[in-house]
């Protein structure tokens, strides 16, 4: 079925083409080439899959729960701002990076708490706060880099002040632009599965989002299991945010994220949810949008087809979940 | 203070509060329809962007403005059809279908601006709707042109609130959705297809959000851009909480939010806005939406079958 769902998706993307003109044989050519077609191209996809990574893993632990944090955005964003704070002369070598890490993910954590929160204590529905606070986040963002974050040799343009040397990423391999966040984001996931298959939290993570009052009549804590998944989940968002600045770009600016957060949505629910999944969809979605980028600048087919594509590919995906779930019996 | 006071006596606040209210009135009527049907329907934020898109669309290409109003509805009733198809007969995830509508909505508008304008830089105009004065009533001093200076779309918006009210609470189809969203076991029992009206209000209400989505493109703005609906739909969906789902209070609700809305734009402008920065009044309307959420969630009376998805002959 999710094979099903991957052939209507490249259906949907040479129908696509045509509308816009092109070959479609040529244009998913070019897109394939431009995600993995030459080592930079792939270095790139790399690149990009990493905070989806992050993102992913932070939606498929909250939304295992059925906490659906749509805020994954405001989280990283959250990451990325103690990243710059930690990482512009409040801290040195050895301590600076894994403080700023845990430093992000406490942010990111805190981001989702409130929202979660409201939802344990108030019953306040948490889609639309988590949605809400990526726009405030955002305009928070937006106030810090004109103000106080402000980089005096920015030359006007609202970004921070560059990172120092021994608070950024080293690369991978010398020379090939790929930093350690990749790495660390595929631990992540390790940690993650390990936390949900093999763990108390992760039976309880399960237990919850598959039935709330069962759960509760098991006499499992329901709402500190839904806190414990919050602080999970805004943590690993707030992580995309720490590689982003610490690993590629070296700054903040209010473009940091072209909407990591959402993507991640598609990427855990191509995933089915499942922790190592996510490293593996993180891949397939960053090369579309890598693709599509290449592709775009060649055939001229607008480079929005990647978030249709997306879109497409995850509606279809739990359209599948469901088919699968009946079965035609014949009498 | 005397700086608020003068903001409020000005005729151009109030006539701009209602304005503000007006996208938010269209689209929050929508989700009111939808939840009361049992379906949250969170490709609101979607819909209003191809609503603002295709409205925009085809007055550009040479449509009368009220063609541009139906195309925008007839686009919003097309993703809530593929919304209710998914959600309701198929019982999938609301809020993961909503989220995909969304997605789907907001980028296939910008791939097809972007393929009919491949090279604009700044937005091309159309004429948008002009106010209508009403001729005595827009000269009372200050409410007269505030009320009475509107267009037709904000006239049309107080007509749907005003309809929504009367189909849903005063006649048999209205109990039949509220049903529908209450105890769908009982509409099936009256020998009604919960279906049919479930999926009826989504496609109803998603073409109400996209009419929203269109005010700011043929109304308020005579330009497409993008993120130009920026998180407008998030806060109608805060709106219908805050308004308990009901359409009056659900529009009283859109007016005092636009109000202050209104005011933070022009408190910006007086030696407050000098020492806050502008970002703390543009984060107001969120966080004025969450405030809402939190006050109301001790009051609030939800559609009891809200988000349940309704399988015939399961018990």
């Amino acid at each position: 079925m999710p094979a099903g769902a991957i052939a209507m998706t490249v259906l949907v993307a040479s129908l696509l083409a045509l509308i816009a003109g092109a070959n479609p044989f040529a244009t998913l050519g070019l897109i394939v080439k431009g995600a993995v077609g030459s080592k930079l191209a792939l270095l790139e996809t790399l690149n990009r899959a990493t905070p989806l990574i992050f993102t992913g893993l932070a939606i498929a632990v909250a939304f295992r729960a059925k906490l659906w944090n749509i805020g994954a955005e405001a989280q990283l964003y959250a990451g990325a701002i103690l990243t710059v704070l930690l990482g512009t002369g409040a801290l040195s070598a050895p301590l600076v990076l894994p403080v700023s890490a845990l430093a992000a993910m406490a942010a990111g954590a805190l981001v989702l708490l409130g929202p979660a929160l409201l939802k344990t204590r108030l019953g306040v529905d948490e889609v639309v706060t988590t949605l809400l606070l990526n726009f405030v986040m955002l305009l928070f963002v937006g106030y810090l880099l004109e103000g106080p974050m402000k980089d005096p040799m920015g030359m006007g343009w609202p970004k921070s002040p560059s990172l120092d040397r021994e608070a950024r990423l080293p690369r991978i391999v010398t020379g090939l632009r790929l930093h350690w966040g990749f790495g660390i984001a595929i631990i992540a996931a390790v940690i993650v599965w390990f936390i949900q298959a093999r763990t108390t939290l992760g039976f309880q993570i399960r237990a919850v989002g598959q039935n709330r009052d069962a759960a509760r009549f098991a006499g499992m804590p329901v709402n500190t299991v839904l806190v414990k998944t919050a602080l999970l989940s805004g943590g690993l968002a707030a992580l995309a945010g720490w590689s982003e600045v610490a690993g590629l770009k070296g700054h903040l600016s209010s473009d940091l994220s072209p909407g990591f957060g959402y993507t991640g949505i598609v990427v855990a629910m191509l995933a089915l949810l499942h922790p190592l999944g996510v490293v593996v969809s993180a891949l397939f979605v960053a090369a579309i949008f890598v693709g599509s980028d290449s592709m775009s600048r060649a055939a001229g087919v607008p480079t929005y087809i990647a978030d249709m594509l997306l879109a497409t590919a995850l509606l279809l995906m739990v359209l599948a979940l469901a088919l699968t779930r009946y079965r035609v019996v014949w009498k | 203070m005397s700086d608020l006071v003068n903001i409020l006596i000005s005729v151009s606040f109030w006539a701009a509060a209602i304005r503000i209210a007006s996208p938010l009135i269209f689209a929050t009527m929508g989700e009111l329809i939808c939840e009361r049907a049992g379906v949250l329907n969170l490709g609101i934020e979607g819909i209003m962007v191809a609503g603002a898109f295709a409205g925009w669309m085809a007055v550009y290409l040479g449509a009368p403005l009220p063609i541009g109003v139906a195309v925008a509805m007839l686009t919003g009733m097309g993703f809530g059809a593929l919304h209710a198809l998914l959600t309701v007969p198929f019982g999938l995830s609301q809020h993961v279908v909503g989220i995909g509508i969304t997605m789907l909505a907001t980028s296939s508008s910008y791939f097809a601006y972007r393929l009919a304008l491949p090279e604009v830089t700044s937005p091309p105009r159309i004429t948008p709707f002009q106010p209508l004065d009403i001729p005595i009533l827009s000269d009372i001093p200050l409410l007269g042109p505030a009320l009475f200076s509107q267009t037709a779309m904000t006239w049309l918006a107080f007509a749907v609130a005003g309809l929504t009210w009367l189909v849903l609470f005063r006649t048999p189809l209205g109990l039949a959705v509220r049903a529908a969203g209450e105890n769908p076991g009982a509409v099936e029992a009256q020998g009604l297809s919960v279906t049919a009206l479930r999926m009826g209000a989504v496609i109803v209400g998603s073409g109400l959000m996209a009419v929203g989505g269109s005010f700011l493109t043929l109304s308020a703005f005579s330009s497409f851009f993008f993120e130009m609906v920026n998180g407008r739909g998030w806060i109608c969906i805060a709106l219908v909480v805050f308004g308990m789902w009901k359409p009056g209070k659900a529009v009283l609700g859109a007016l005092l939010f636009a109000g202050f809305d209104a005011l933070q734009i022009r408190l910006q402008q007086t030696p407050l806005g000098a020492h806050v920065p502008y970002q703390v009044f543009l984060m107001a309307p969120y966080l004025l939406s969450i405030l809402a959420l939190i006050l109301m969630s001790r009051r609030a009376e939800v559609p009891a079958a809200l988000m349940v998805p309704y399988n015939k002959g399961e018990r």
